[in-house]
């Protein structure tokens, strides 16, 4: 069939798309990579000492252990707002105005809020620690509640993208399917859900890419994710103001070669999948 | 006919119209649309309903099978009321099938999954039994071969047959067409009405909206003419086409013969 809703690129738009490619990606690290041994060359002033290079080696195992921590943030925080958001999306669609509004106000509500305060309030609201009935006590840990904090605002987006995508399945999905008897839940189900799927995962990759890359702002909290880490370290081996350079520049490449061939594949998928098809 | 798909209560004997519409009104808003249709259908009749655009005939098909709700009057298949706020939307839906001038078919399913969809999810029908009569039905309308196919790789013909089949698979009494040619180039209109026309020899009850009149002139046993929500006209085939009495009709029909 057709697609009546395929928007057509302009050529600067295909030029710039085509542009993004892993090659690119490639010569970007080297780059850094290239600046980096800048960075050292001219850091050698005082043998004694080391080098804020050979710092950066010593402490690497520590900040990749807090790169972990942002993994494991985003992968969280990423399922529970999937979760989240799909469920609100749906009540969203309800045909009920007294359950769709709370779904819309909610949607809103974190979709429209900056991020740092989303995690402030948070962070102050969530106690240190949960009282069990039988007498116990469950400390939750920083990085949790910075986990849940990062929820909210991706589990809006995406509860706007459900949305938007169920809107966009022509009504004649629904017709042909209401007149072969289905309930409008079973349509949902085996209907309309199924061709959003390709409609939702571009911009859901999308919006892991831009959780995970805001993941650092929980440094603020000192909880040990990579930045915090860099700066712990920075601080142990002296906080000389030449490490700033190598080290956040390594954090830049850090990120950016984890998010860049998501980027990428998202793209790939964008145009394999044009909305309409 | 299985008995739970008939409602409780509602007598309802093969002599007495399967279909039946009286003082039918509805309106869009401040627009009405019908302005109070009356008619019966018999089992095994072929009713084609024609008049210009705008005159509310795809309105009146979808009456039939509840997908638009009607302010006033009475509409009965096989003695259910379907002007009824507790209308079991799925007792009425098995009986009557519709097919649509856009085909929608599911673009995610093969023809197969088409066809064998609702009567695996909505009636929970055993998958064996299901698979057998949607390969039969799909090759009655002369898809053998195309089982595997995604709707996009098919052509509006093809397309319109499977979705003949695909309402066909929940066994109905009566199918409505609602302009099931008009999309479709004018070579692949044949394979759909000989199609429709197989249906009707057979003795399915059949109510069709079409602008064919060459095919409602051979299929059709009552032809009726409908114009500003009104039915105008209506008569046999022939007769319809050959005496009509009112202007209205005279001037439609000489513009479209």
């Amino acid at each position: 069939m057709v697609s009546p809703f395929r928007i057509d690129k302009s050529p600067i738009e295909a030029r710039l798309s085509s542009l993004l490619s892993w090659r690119h990606g490639v010569c970007l690290v080297l780059g850094c990579l290239a600046s980096m041994a800048v960075a050292w060359g001219q850091s050698r002033v005082n043998p004694a000492v080391p080098s804020a290079l050979a710092t950066l080696v010593i402490w690497l195992p520590f900040i990749l252990k807090g790169f972990a921590l942002n993994l494991v943030i985003s992968f969280l925080a990423m399922a529970l707002a999937t979760l989240l958001g799909i469920g609100l999306g749906l009540i969203q669609i309800s045909l009920h105005a007294v359950v769709r509004a709370p779904a819309r106000f909610i949607t809103h509500l974190f979709r429209n809020s900056p991020w740092l305060v989303i995690l402030f309030v948070v962070m102050l609201i969530i106690p240190v620690e949960i009282r069990v009935p039988t007498g116990g006590k469950i400390p939750i840990p920083d990085w949790i509640k910075a986990t849940l904090a990062f929820t909210l605002p991706v589990m809006g987006n995406i509860s706007e993208i459900v949305r938007g995508a169920v809107l966009s399945i022509p009504t004649g999905q629904w017709e042909s399917a209401e007149g072969l008897a289905f309930t409008r839940s079973q349509t949902l189900r085996w209907i309309i859900l199924p061709q959003c799927v390709r409609r939702i995962i571009p911009p859901w990759m999308n919006w892991y890419a831009l959780l995970t890359l805001s993941t650092p702002i929980a440094s603020i909290f000192s909880i040990h994710e990579a930045v915090a880490n860099a700066q712990g370290a920075m601080e142990a081996a002296g906080a000389r103001p030449e490490f700033l350079f190598p080290f956040y520049l390594f954090l830049l490449c850090l990120f950016f070669a984890y998010i860049y061939p998501i980027a990428v594949w998202t793209r790939n998928l964008e145009r394999k999948y044009p909305v309409g098809s | 006919m299985d008995p739970e798909s008939n409602s409780v209560g509602c007598p309802w004997s093969a002599e007495q119209p399967i279909v039946s519409l009286r003082d039918v009104h509805k309106s869009f808003g401040t627009f009405d649309v019908l302005k109070g249709i009356s008619f019966d259908v018999r089992k095994g009749e072929v009713i084609c309903i024609i008049g210009p655009s705008g005159s509310g005939k795809s309105t009146l098909i979808r009456c039939i099978n509840a997908l638009t709700p009607i302010q006033r009057g009475s509409i009965t298949v096989e003695g259910q009321e379907v002007n009824d706020p507790k209308l079991d939307k799925l007792s009425l839906r098995r009986k009557v099938g519709i097919v649509f001038q856009q085909y929608n078919l599911f673009p995610h399913k093969t023809t197969l999954e088409n066809v064998m969809m609702a009567p695996l999810k909505v009636l929970r029908e055993p998958k064996e039994e299901v698979e057998r009569r949607a390969r039969a039905l799909i090759a009655k309308v002369r898809l053998t071969g195309k089982e595997d196919v995604y709707p996009g790789q098919l052509s509006g013909g093809q397309q319109q047959r499977v979705a003949i089949a695909r309402s066909l698979a929940m066994r109905p009494n009566v199918m409505l067409f609602d302009e099931v040619t008009a999309a479709l180039d004018p070579e692949t209109i044949k394979e759909v009405l000989a199609t429709i026309k197989e249906l009707a020899t057979e003795g399915m009850t059949c109510i069709l909206v079409t602008h064919e009149m060459g095919f409602a002139r051979e299929v059709a046993d009552h032809v009726y003419f409908t114009d500003g929500g009104v039915i105008v006209e209506h008569g046999s085939a022939s007769q319809f086409f050959t005496n009509a009495s009112d202007p209205r009709t005279r001037q439609f029909l000489s513009q479209i013969l």
